[in-house]
């Protein structure tokens, strides 16, 4: 039987700055009926583009330079646009990274999942909608006759994502291609989907290529993965050889991410005053509260992990103990002082001890400012250094965060790596010359390698100046690594907290177990195992709303 | 009704030849994809341009005379327009070469990415820069200085009814138009600058403010706005300038102090509007945030950290409110309460002369008296909008 999909040689180029350069080259890639090939890599791996070239297209900027894609048959190369246009979304369809913002908020989804279909003729209007809500009971979507109904704002984004895998479902492609369908999404969330989206794949033995940068994730979903780096093919192996054995330096050091581990620190004396100390606080936004009795402490050179869902009430907690949300009930403490609610009331001093990482470095430095400046301001601010004394402080901090300092001084945020703004970040807090910092989903928006470079400058940051750390996240992977304590909340509510080693060790409060067991690990049957011993109803969500 | 018949005709050759085109191109390339997936609206339109090219082509080698010696203003005007076309981008192009080799390292390596549409906006506003400074010292005669001669054509040819001590003629009561021009340049874009940096100061400032604090300050001034915008601009200004020319009783320069500032507050509502809309969306960012827990002040979150991100947007307004507040000035002037009379100015100009328009099927030359000042201004108009795209273009597209 000859192969579904072939990619021979495929050499792709990208247009920046009036040159093209060449940004994947010479991937080749067989993916037969039926078969699940995953595609893993760091950002600019050129996966995506792998994937959308796939399906003979590229996006602005992007061309196909040489190398051949074959489609049972057909050259999508060299096809006109009205031979791909009756490919696309009947035979081949795609899943994008966010569904929130692939669907058309103007539309219902029922109207945008029949859209395909009707227009390539293979359904009507009504047979389309009957096979939609088939699909959405298939997918397990709550409502499956009603959801469809909904306009995308009024559904969750994991049951968008579902709704999204119904609409490539819908023309009953032979090929699929996910984009990071899960990225985006809480783990309790991300198993439905997985489930969801491996079942039908199985039940219409549609082949899908599925790219992630999740080894875990692919481990679950792939029959083959094929590792890519810089654009180059590192190696490909069917997943259970590529778990057990990966042969190539690099696939190794990718799998070893997940080993970084900071031993427990030895409790404190129950008399040490923490450094700072959330009591009794209950906020609201408006007339709703979205805290409810929050009280934990964080001692000096101590990690305390605030965990849970999003709208779980973490980044609610950093809003009050920095004051911008000053608290309806409760107090914050710094090393034993109350502080002003509210920061505008704080002192300089108050408010450098302080200090905030934010999740997008992106939005976070101003991009209007070089590094200097944006390092340069708080010491200037808070230590009162000018010229070459705030120069040599920030080449200091620079080397601290392992930048080399006449390389980075004067660049723009937008010359940086994504890692690198993230380091700029820290810098900014380190300027302040802080006990205490928050960490609010630093690592989420970052490449795995990357990520685990942050956690160890982190780490030894900590070790060095004894700072104290709140690592809001809902990636337990980073919890195992780096903290000491955690806080486990769930609408807005602490429903446990303790050392770490007790944290991870049975018995747990039923919403820490569903957290935990909602982690993918990288065994290939941890979902297989998973769904058996819990029963399709019990994970995710659906669990969530029972408790 | 043949008219319009032949124009349908026309219209269906146009689209059979681009299919024909399309079908040649598909077979004598073999089926290249430049070929292949051109939709048919784009070959309809290849066509279309062709034909549009070729139509003006005869047009401009059309005799500018017909057979009974009247001239043909259409024929003249357009040949000008061509020339004047030409030569701008030669002389833009000129421009760009010498500011490639001449200059600092910078000045060179901004002059190599620049397009042609910017190098000619430069020079345009370099040469009304340098006109307007020295206006009385390039001037031939004052800008009140009355002479024998009226309605002198402009091309200084005595047979036509031109004097050649006038290179551009006359206005209807003696006055050199070359000279009025020059000084008009002076009058009109110094004080139209001067006005949008005003508004732009009171507009901008209010308008960050409103964002940064939001709450009873920001409604205030955005509902004092509304009241403001809701109001005609124009008929506002001329209520207002009524009022003032009451209080400036006889002082002419301080009409002109008035019409300024009221120009100003006019026109500062609409950067208010949107200096708090982008300040609105920069506010939220997590920079800001940090700014905030940090201790900043008021100044230096609004100079320093929304300021610098806000320059494309505005940058964009100025060029167009510039454009606009020159318009309302020469508005203003062309009803009689602007730039006041013996002080030159493009829009009295135009006003003045505005009648020689009826003229253009008889003499040409005459009908291009009020379209010297029009296009005095119109000129500048394209030119400072050139320069503001190509510093969006920069500012937006290099570095994201």
């Amino acid at each position: 039987m000859s192969p579904l999909l072939t990619i021979k040689n495929l050499v792709l180029e990208g247009r920046s700055d009036e040159t093209w350069t060449q940004i994947v080259n010479g991937v080749d890639l067989t993916l037969n009926k039926g078969e699940v090939l995953g595609l893993i890599g760091e950002s600019g791996a050129g996966k995506s583009t792998v994937g959308l070239a796939a399906m003979g297209f590229t996006r602005d900027g992007v061309r196909i330079k040489e190398g051949e894609v074959e489609f049972d048959g057909i050259d999508l190369v060299n096809a006109s646009a009205s031979v791909k246009r009756n490919l696309l979304g009947k035979r081949i369809a795609y899943v994008a990274q966010s569904a929130a913002a692939s669907f058309n908020p103007a539309h219902k989804l029922i109207d945008q999942h029949t859209e395909a279909p009707v227009q390539h003729g293979v359904m009507s209007r009504h047979e389309s909608e009957k096979d939609g809500i088939e699909l959405y009971r298939k997918l397990r979507l709550p409502n499956p006759d009603e959801i469809g109904f909904r306009y995308p704002h009024q559904v969750s984004g994991g049951q968008l994502q579902r709704a999204m895998t119904a609409m490539a479902m819908s023309c009953r492609p032979d090929l699929i291609i996910f984009d990071e369908p899960t990225t985006a999404l809480d783990v309790t969330t991300q198993i439905e989907v997985l489930a969801s989206i491996r079942e039908i794949v199985e039940e219409f033995d549609t082949a899908a290529i599925y790219i992630t940068h999740d080894l875990a994730v692919v481990a679950q979903m792939a029959d083959r993965i094929k590792v890519l780096l810089k654009g180059d093919e590192v190696e490909e192996a069917d997943t259970r050889t590529m778990l057990s054995n990966p042969q190539e330096e690099y696939t190794k050091s990718l799998w070893a991410v997940r080993e970084f581990k900071r031993p427990q620190k030895p409790a404190v004396a129950s008399t040490a005053t923490p450094v700072i100390s959330v009591q009794n606080v209950t906020a609201a936004y408006g007339k709703v509260d979205v805290l409810n009795d929050v009280s934990f402490d964080i001692h000096e050179g101590r990690t305390v992990a605030v965990v849970g869902e999003s709208g779980s009430g973490k980044s609610t907690t950093a809003r009050c103990i920095t004051g911008l949300l000053p608290p309806r009930i409760g107090q914050i403490e710094l090393d034993g002082e109350p502080l002003p609610l509210d920061y505008r009331k704080r002192n300089k001093h108050q408010l450098r001890q302080v200090q905030m990482i934010y999740q997008m470095a992106d939005t976070a430095l101003n991009p209007r400012k070089t590094i200097g400046e944006i390092i340069g301001r708080p010491v200037q601010f808070y230590m009162g250094l000018r010229g070459s004394d705030r120069r040599r402080r920030v080449d200091q901090l620079l080397e601290q965060i392992e930048l080399e300092p006449d390389q980075y001084r004067n660049r723009l945020p937008s010359e940086l790596s994504g890692g690198q703004k993230q380091r700029i970040g820290i810098a900014r807090a380190l300027a302040a010359e802080p006990k205490f910092i928050i960490c609010d989903e630093v690592t989420s928006a970052l490449d795995q390698l990357v990520a685990e470079g942050i956690l160890r400058l982190l780490a030894k940051l900590q070790d060095d100046l004894q700072l104290s750390y709140m690592f809001i996240t809902h990636d337990l992977a980073t919890v195992r690594s780096i903290a000491d304590e955690v806080v486990v909340m769930k609408d807005g509510v602490v429903v446990e907290q303790g050392p770490k080693t007790e944290m991870f060790k049975p018995p747990h409060h039923a919403y820490t177990d569903l957290l935990l067991s909602s982690v993918p690990e990288m065994d290939p049957d941890w979902l297989t195992n998973l769904l058996a011993e819990r029963g399709v109803d019990n994970i995710g969500a659906a669990a969530v709303d029972k408790m | 009704m043949t008219t319009l018949l032949y124009l349908a005709a026309a219209l269906v050759a146009c689209f059979l030849l681009g299919w024909v085109m399309r079908f040649a191109g598909q077979s004598l390339t073999g089926n290249k994809p430049f070929f292949r997936d051109m939709p048919m609206a784009v070959a309809f339109g290849y066509v279309l341009g062709a034909a549009v090219l070729l139509f003006t082509l005869w047009y401009y080698f059309q005799p500018t005379v017909d057979e009974n010696g009247v001239p043909v203003a259409g024929v003249m005007f357009f040949r000008w327009a061509v020339q004047f076309f030409v030569i701008s981008a030669l002389a833009a192009w000129l421009f760009r070469l010498l500011g490639r080799s001449v200059g600092t390292d910078g000045s060179r390596k901004l002059f190599r990415s620049m397009p042609l549409t910017a190098s000619f906006g430069i020079l345009i506003i370099l040469i009304y820069a340098f006109v307007a400074i020295f206006a009385g010292a390039i001037a031939p005669y004052g800008q009140a200085e009355v002479f024998q001669q009226v309605n002198a054509l402009p091309g200084g040819d005595a047979a036509t009814g031109g004097n050649p001590d006038h290179l551009l003629g006359t206005d209807q009561i003696g006055r050199d138009l070359l000279s009025r021009l020059i000084y008009g340049a002076q009058n009109t874009v110094g004080i139209a600058f001067a006005t949008t940096l005003i508004a732009f100061l009171l507009g901008g400032s209010l308008g960050f403010l409103a964002a940064t604090l939001q709450g009873w300050l920001d409604q205030v001034l955005s509902r004092g706005v509304d009241v403001l915008m809701a109001i005609p601009s124009l008929i506002f200004a001329l209520l207002l300038m009524t009022i003032a020319s009451a209080w400036a009783g006889s002082e002419k320069w301080l009409l002109t102090v008035y019409m300024v500032l009221i120009i100003a507050l006019i026109d500062s509502t609409r950067v208010y509007r949107l200096a708090r809309a982008v300040g609105l969306n920069i506010v939220v960012m997590d920079y800001i945030e940090a700014a905030k827990l940090r201790g900043e002040g008021l100044p230096y979150l609004i100079f320093k950290e929304i300021l610098p991100n806000a320059y494309a947007p505005l940058l964009a307004e100025f060029g167009l409110r510039f454009c606009f507040v020159f318009l309302t000035i020469a508005s203003l002037s062309f009803l009689g309460v602007g730039i006041q009379p013996p002080l030159a100015d493009w829009g009295t100009m135009v006003r003045d002369l505005a009648q020689f328009i009826n003229f253009a099927a008889f003499s040409p030359l005459t009908a291009a008296l009020p379209l010297l000042a029009a296009g005095a201004i119109a000129l500048l108009t394209v030119a400072v909008n050139f320069v503001v795209d190509w510093m969006l273009h920069k500012s937006s597209g290099l570095k994201e």
